[in-house]
């Protein structure tokens, strides 16, 4: 019995690989459009120059392990945290420099902040409130997203008596409430159960389809991030490592960070022989672009190995 | 006696310590009615014992009024001025990261440590007679000492870590998350702090409040030294009880000092309100 690995999809990636380039930005955009971004924390360099852009009506994830530094990316993008240099696009309009209060910026943070000692209808109601927005309107709009979000009969419940699903759906009509530009969620689900999660995620879905708003979902699930996403940023280290669809960046991973971070992945260590990549056990289609001898390392998904019976290559 | 043994009673281990458990419960009582329920009892049998004509005396009295009245302006003033600067301390202990962040905090705590007799001669020296700062105050005819500033300074001063101290751990506790919210939903740096930060700690700020409250009625020892205790000038409720007990109007003392006991009872309920409210909020 032998194993016979078939794929059409390995990805190879020369073992010096050199740093990944980012896609090039167009100016066009008015979505979110981040150039340059640096921010350093003391002596650590957390985001290293970041540059993507969130296509309007769309939604894009930053995905990467904790410690990657796209909480922090989109901190600077809420402005709750002033890059050291690079420059904030929102919807058109140059926001580097301005004031969290005037981003006009829904963010949903990963423990809720809702306001204790506020009911879900007051929370809902802030942002409406501190903008000045006449009574019967502001009404209406509470109304109409508490009903979105499906938490009518518990408009006068306070958050300690909600569960973490509820609170995080508090949260994002919270955040829709005054009409966002933009809406950042940081870790949404993070704090939240399997299955709660899946059943969030499904709605959120749906939600984002009926509203439309450019939206930006930092996570380090990557189920999340190619579920949920039309574009993917893969963060490493404070550097994007990757941008692309859910499908490129599963499929056509940029470096062994990409392919070994979103998805399983077996690395095979070999040399490229006539545009195969040959290892121990047999060799993987993959190393066209490559010169013969390049010491290589392949990286292969384990769905795409097929485990048989039969003698491979004759042997 | 082995025969004997066996049949004495003995003591099972759960009954054993409940025994233990009821004899620690016992003695706290004991400890608390005899130091605390004690003195108080005392003071409500001397106060009323003498007869009402006692409580009519006092009261009627012009000096006991203006000590009352004295104590109440000087607590309403340090509870004022402890109040905003305690939570404006309490804010950068909480949320800023600096150089001599650890200093500051331990001077907070100073004058819990320092005696306040020790507090009332170090005002003097800043503001008597051939004190450092005494020339100007007299150039622009302001008396301090043996008069009310000095009295509330000293008063501010040792209470100053009261508020701090319930309110910087609970805005630690708390973080800053919800304060982030508000600011991403469009509200300013004052909205914040009214609608979000400052609702979030009150049950923390009102037993800060409470325990100054406490402490600048009851405060004596800082006052005494810079009052010089002018009797229906600069004598507080608490300064004239010590005069009543040296001019052996013992009766007309401890009718005072009843009705400020019964004020700091009121309080100290008040205080254990706050308390439990607190506790519930941060549970959730």
């Amino acid at each position: 019995m032998t194993t016979t690995t078939r794929t059409s999809t390995a990805t190879t990636t020369p073992t010096a690989s050199t740093a990944a380039t980012a896609r090039p930005v167009t100016p066009a955009g008015t979505g979110i459009v981040v150039r340059h971004l640096h921010k350093r924390f003391g002596a650590f360099h957390a985001v290293k120059d970041v540059s993507f852009e969130a296509q309007e009506g769309g939604i894009t994830a930053i995905l990467g392990p904790s410690g990657s530094g796209k909480s922090t990316v989109l901190r600077m993008i809420a402005g709750l945290e002033r890059p050291d240099s690079g420059s904030i696009e929102l919807g058109g309009e140059e926001q580097t420099n301005a004031s969290v209060q005037d981003r006009r910026v829904g963010f949903v943070f990963q423990h809720y902040a809702l306001f204790r000692h506020m009911t879900v209808w007051d929370n809902v109601r802030f942002g409406l409130k501190v903008r000045k927005v006449p009574w019967d309107e502001s009404f209406k709009r509470v109304r109409d997203l508490l009903e979105l979000v499906q938490l009518t009969p518990f408009a006068d419940r306070y958050p300690d008596q909600l569960s973490g699903g509820q609170r995080q759906r508090v949260a994002l009509a919270r955040a829709l409430a005054p009409r966002p530009r933009v809406l950042l969620l940081d870790e949404p689900f993070g704090a939240l159960d399997a299955r709660v999660r899946h059943e969030l995620r499904r709605w959120l879905d749906e939600l984002h389809r009926e509203l439309g708003v450019t939206s930006l979902l930092v996570t380090h699930d990557q189920e999340e991030a190619l579920e949920l996403a039309n574009e993917v940023v893969v963060m490493h280290l404070g550097a994007v490592e990757q941008i692309g669809p859910p499908e490129q960046v599963y499929n056509e991973a940029a470096s062994p960070f990409v392919a070994g971070f979103v998805g399983a992945a077996n690395a095979l260590r070999g040399h490229v022989v006539h545009g195969e990549v040959e290892f121990g056990g047999g060799s993987v289609p993959g190393g066209d672009h490559l010169e013969d001898g390049t010491a290589v390392h392949a990286y292969v998904r384990p769905h795409d190995v097929t485990l048989t019976l039969q003698p491979a290559n004759g042997r | 006696m082995s025969a004997r043994a066996a049949t004495a009673p003995r003591l099972s281990a759960s009954t054993r310590r409940r025994l233990v458990h009821g004899g620690l419960i016992g003695g706290t009582y004991l400890f608390v009615s005899i130091l605390v329920l004690a003195p108080l009892a005392g003071i409500v049998v001397a106060a009323v014992q003498p007869g009402w004509h006692v409580w009519s005396s006092t009261f009627g009295s012009a000096d006991v009024r203006h000590a009352f009245l004295l104590t109440a302006v000087i607590t309403v003033i340090t509870v004022a001025v402890t109040a905003v600067l305690g939570v404006v301390v309490a804010l950068v202990l909480a949320r800023d990261r600096f150089a001599g962040r650890g200093l500051l905090s331990a001077v907070v705590d100073l004058p819990l440590a320092v005696s306040p007799v020790i507090v009332g001669l170090a005002a003097i020296l800043l503001f008597g007679r051939g004190g450092w700062f005494e020339p100007w105050f007299t150039a622009h005819g302001i008396q301090i000492v043996f008069a009310l500033p000095s009295m509330v300074l000293v008063t501010i001063f040792i209470c100053i870590p009261f508020v701090v101290r319930e309110v910087a751990p609970l805005l630690q506790e708390l973080g800053t998350g919800e304060e982030e919210a508000a600011r991403t939903l469009g509200a300013s740096w004052l909205q914040t702090f009214f609608r979000i930060t400052l609702p979030n700690v009150r049950w923390g700020l009102l037993y800060g409040v409470a325990l100054t409250t406490a402490r600048a009625l009851g405060e004596i020892g800082a006052v005494i030294v810079v009052s010089g205790a002018i009797q229906g000038q600069t004598e507080t409720a608490t300064l004239y009880v010590l005069r009543a007990f040296d001019q052996n109007r013992d009766a007309s003392g401890y009718m005072v000092a009843l009705s400020m006991a019964l004020v700091s009872i009121v309080l100290l309920a008040g205080i254990e309100i706050c308390k439990r409210k607190e506790e519930k909020e941060l549970a959730a």
